[in-house]
């Protein structure tokens, strides 16, 4: 019977109380309208930006941009941000090519789009001039098995190389709530009581040469989801509108021009974050790498879910949780010096990522991987050599300066 | 059982081995003392009952070995069956880790684990009277048999040692009856009480108490009132996850009660390893990070009567095999599965289990990680007659604690303390006398969202309808906390009477 009521006329929206509802926030159930959710969905990053002092005026910040929903979204929501609340900062765009044909090659296309679309500078790192090896190529080599290593540890330090040639001071991630939930369980679950420590915050690696930090660290997945969908109807209202004034104005071609070069580049890339809105939720594993079928994160991700389809609060409660977890700080933490080859930053001799690059090159690709003593020692021998002979052919981007 | 079986088979060709092995005891490097020689016999004492250690479950042994201390125990059960209380056992002597290969040690693995908690935290001393919690379940009629096995083997010693100068632990049982929450067949409940009394009854000598009190004794004598009233309260409760998360907490002011009443100074629950896993999950998914620490240890000293958690160590599979083992009865009362958020962690720590047979463990390593309260420890005793007699198997671990100790605030609700940046300061709370927007701000925020009702008119309702042990503890942790406020400031006051005289 209340159906009958309350259907014909619509709900209205719990926060503007004018307009009708048009939807659910993922967030906190609240029935809400388009603007609205707009408005608090990017004035609760804002909040974050400003209570944690993210970043000062005039700092140039390098956006994570992998060409997924949350860096996608991430990019705009940073660059709309700053223009209207004049955060003072230059955003670029810096983007890692693993070299993984079928999965990187084509979010990077929606990268180079939102280059032009969002007006940012875009820099592309790509494992192949960095290492010399793309990820098929590691694949190809090693299997499937702990080729995460290579690419999570490559990774790393491809975005404060790529960040570093931007000179950046700053460097954003897409990470959302849901990721961040997910690491908080899955550490718990390993008993990694010193990640768990660190997990939460929301910067990270201030000590190291480019901190990192997650302006989507209370953002829910789905409201990202809905974010760009959201886009889209206020985009296809105003291309409606813009059409006919377009249309009134036919003397000046010009304007049609700029116009029509407008809207192909902006409703192609609607389009994509559309699919991307769409179909990274219902086709969810379609997305994930195609070398990384990570079951047991999957597990925990699952898990989430469920915990948010019954309480969508859980997920920042495990937030809270993680961050207030009493975990005493007397765990010492590893002398930072630098890398001898590359002079990245490294609690070794070489850091992590030259010790699997020698052990590919060598092609002892089980090396560094692991905790067998023989590795180690197997490691410790090469390096030695290396010192004592220089001959090993260094990384193609050579030493930079952190 | 399985690697029981096989490794038993493995023994049978490789006795021949047996002296070798005795003999290289003494040589692997960790025998610190002369009790080698002492040990050695007592362990080929041992053996004529027990199936051989070799080298080759030497190897499958520190393989299989998961980090906790079963190793350490089984020594020390040893050392203190044979040596009788004998102090040089704190080195640490290879074991053979037999527990894994017949029942027997499969048992005395597990008692073991038991009695490490309880002696090396002090968890029961030789003047206590301990309150078992019993649900009828495999955990805590495994609690109950241990108990009750210790409380013997103490009641012996008494009986043959001359001076009678250390005293047997009395226990008691208690069972809440939970039918006002849920609806149940009456007779068939009380049968099921009925079995738990013939259960209990037989675990004497020496005798045992049995309680059967219901949740709603709580609010006063007069039971049918309280029922309405306990029936009322939960009602207003629409969160599945927090209507039996409040259940749970009423349940241990129940047993508050009932030690308080006739004079318990313990209370031992039959949490096991993956109870308390789920336990974990429980509180971060309901954002009580910080409090966690508090309830996860062996000793919970918050409450008046402090809570013991001896059975921290054991899995329910473990516990649940040593039911059948023994053919310990257990009843299943009316707990029907976990509901809400509870029962979805529930099946989620369960898959983890069976994915990895360590699950459970790793997680509750990983929360003991986190630094616990003050009053995880056992307080100590006044009475300095109980501090002698306990004295010599105490060896108390000692837990990093947080040593700056301003009182502790606790929830008025689940009673988790509360972190200080939460804390808001009363200015005029008189005790007792809070209204339900102030007792709302004395909760956590989790039983804020879960528990108390949003709306005032509803708030005020449930907050009369309370009970009012809950209430006065809203208002002493209130009344705690300004006094700690006006402590830190009392040296920048200039008081009336100062100034007068």
């Amino acid at each position: 019977m209340d159906i009958v009521e309350t259907k014909p006329k619509g709900r209205l929206c719990s926060i503007c109380n004018q307009n009708r509802a048009a939807l659910k926030r993922p967030k906190t159930l609240e029935q809400i309208c388009k603007d609205c959710f707009y408005e608090v969905f990017e004035e609760e990053i804002h909040r974050v930006i400003v209570d944690n002092q993210l970043f000062k005026s005039g700092e140039r910040i390098a956006i994570g941009a992998s060409g997924g929903k949350d860096s996608t979204v991430l990019a705009y929501v940073m660059s709309e941000l700053n223009h209207r609340h004049n955060y003072g900062l230059d955003l670029f765009l810096l983007s890692v090519d693993e070299g993984i044909t079928g999965y990187r090659d084509d979010s990077l296309e929606t990268v180079k789009r939102n280059e032009i679309q969002y007006g940012l500078a875009l820099k592309v790192v790509s494992y192949k001039e960095l290492y010399g090896w793309t990820m098929d190529e590691i694949v190809k080599l090693i299997g499937l098995k702990n080729n995460c290593t290579f690419c999570g540890v490559f990774r790393r330090q491809a975005l404060d190389r790529g960040a570093a040639l931007l000179k950046v001071d700053k460097l954003v991630t897409g990470h959302n709530a849901d990721d961040i939930a997910e690491t908080v369980l899955l550490n718990i679950l390993r008993g990694d009581i010193a990640r768990l420590s660190r997990c939460t915050s929301i910067t990270t690696g201030e000590d190291g040469p480019i901190p990192r930090c997650k302006p989507f660290k209370y953002t829910y997945e789905k409201e990202i989801v809905i974010y760009p969908f959201c886009c889209i109807m206020v985009f296809i209202s105003c291309l409606f509108f813009s059409a006919l004034l377009v249309f009134s104005l036919p003397h000046k071609p010009c304007y049609l021009f700029d116009f029509i070069f407008y809207a192909y580049i902006t409703s192609e890339n609607l389009n994509l974050l559309f699919t991307y809105a769409y179909f990274k939720r219902l086709d969810y594993f379609s997305t994930e790498c195609i070398y990384s079928p990570n079951a047991y994160r999957g597990f925990a991700r699952e898990f989430i879910k469920d915990l948010e389809r019954i309480r969508p609060r859980a997920i920042l409660d495990i937030i809270k949780s993680g961050e207030d977890f009493r975990i005493s700080m007397y765990t010492k933490m590893p002398e930072q010096s630098n890398c001898e080859r590359c002079g990245y930053i490294s609690s070794q001799k070489w850091c992590k990522a030259c010790v699997l690059l020698e052990g590919l090159n060598r092609g002892l690709p089980k090396l560094g991987i692991g905790r067998s003593r023989d590795l180690n020692n197997e490691q410790n021998k090469i390096i030695k050599q290396g010192n004592e002979t220089r001959s090993i052919q260094s990384k193609q981007c050579g030493t930079l300066d952190f | 059982m399985r690697s029981y079986i096989s490794s038993a088979q493995r023994e049978q060709g490789q006795t021949g081995q047996r002296p070798l092995r005795i003999a290289m005891a003494c040589n692997s490097g960790n025998c610190r003392s002369g009790a080698c020689d002492r040990d050695n016999l007592d362990r080929v004492e041992d053996r004529s009952s027990l199936p051989q250690p070799t080298e080759a479950n030497e190897l499958s042994n520190g393989s299989s070995r998961r980090g906790n201390n079963s190793i350490c125990v089984k020594c020390k059960v040893n050392q203190t069956m044979a040596a009788a209380g004998s102090e040089s056992i704190g080195e640490f002597i290879p074991a053979d880790d037999v527990g894994r290969f017949c029942g027997d040690c499969f048992r005395s693995n597990i008692y073991g684990k038991f009695r490490f908690a309880v002696s090396s935290n002090a968890l029961i001393s030789p003047t206590d009277n301990v309150l078992v919690a019993f649900s009828g379940g495999p955990s805590s009629r495994v609690a109950l048999q241990f108990v009750h096995e210790m409380q013997l083997k103490a009641q012996k010693n008494f009986d043959a040692s001359r001076d009678r100068s250390r005293p047997v632990f009395g226990v008691g049982v208690a069972v809440i009856d939970e039918r006002a929450s849920f609806s149940v067949n009456s007779h068939e409940f009380d049968k099921k009480i009925e079995e738990m009394k013939i259960i209990v009854a037989n675990l004497a000598p020496p005798v045992k108490q049995f309680h059967v009190v219901p949740t709603e004794s709580i609010y006063s004598s007069d039971s049918t009132h309280g029922k309405d009233r306990l029936e009322e309260v939960l009602n207003v409760i629409s969160d599945v996850t927090g209507r039996e998360d409040f259940l749970e907490y009423l349940r241990m002011q129940c047993f508050q009660k009932i030690a308080i009443e006739n004079g318990y100074t313990k209370i031992l629950l039959g949490t096991c390893t993956s109870r308390i896993a789920c336990h974990v999950l429980e509180a971060t998914v309901k954002g009580q990070g910080y409090s966690l620490a508090a309830d996860i240890q062996y000793v919970d000293a918050r409450w008046e009567i402090p809570v013991v958690l001896p059975l921290r160590d054991c899995l329910s599979q473990e516990l649940n095999v040593l039911c059948s083992l023994d053919s310990l009865k257990t009843v299943q009362l009316l707990h029907g599965p976990r509901a809400g958020i509870n029962g979805l962690i529930s099946s989620f720590v369960k898959l983890l289990q069976e994915e990895n047979p360590s699950r459970e463990s790793t997680i509750v390593r990983t929360a003991g990680k986190l630094t616990p309260f003050h009053f995880n420890r056992m307080p100590e005793a006044d009475d300095s007659d109980s501090k002698l007699a306990s004295q010599r198997r105490q060896k108390k671990y000692n837990l990093k604690v947080d040593e700056s100790v301003p009182p502790e605030s606790f929830c008025p609700i689940c009673n988790s303390p509360l972190k200080k940046s939460e804390l808001r300061s009363y200015n005029e709370v008189e005790k007792g006398k809070i209204s339900g927007e102030m007792f709302r701000d004395a909760c956590c925020s989790s039983c804020q969202f879960q528990i108390l009702p949003k709306e005032t008119s509803s708030l005020e309702r449930f907050h009369l309808l309370l009970p009012h042990s809950l209430v006065n503890q809203a208002a002493y942790s209130s009344s705690v906390k300004d006094q700690w406020l006006r402590e830190q400031i009392q040296d920048f006051l200039l008081s009336d009477n100062e100034e007068g005289t």
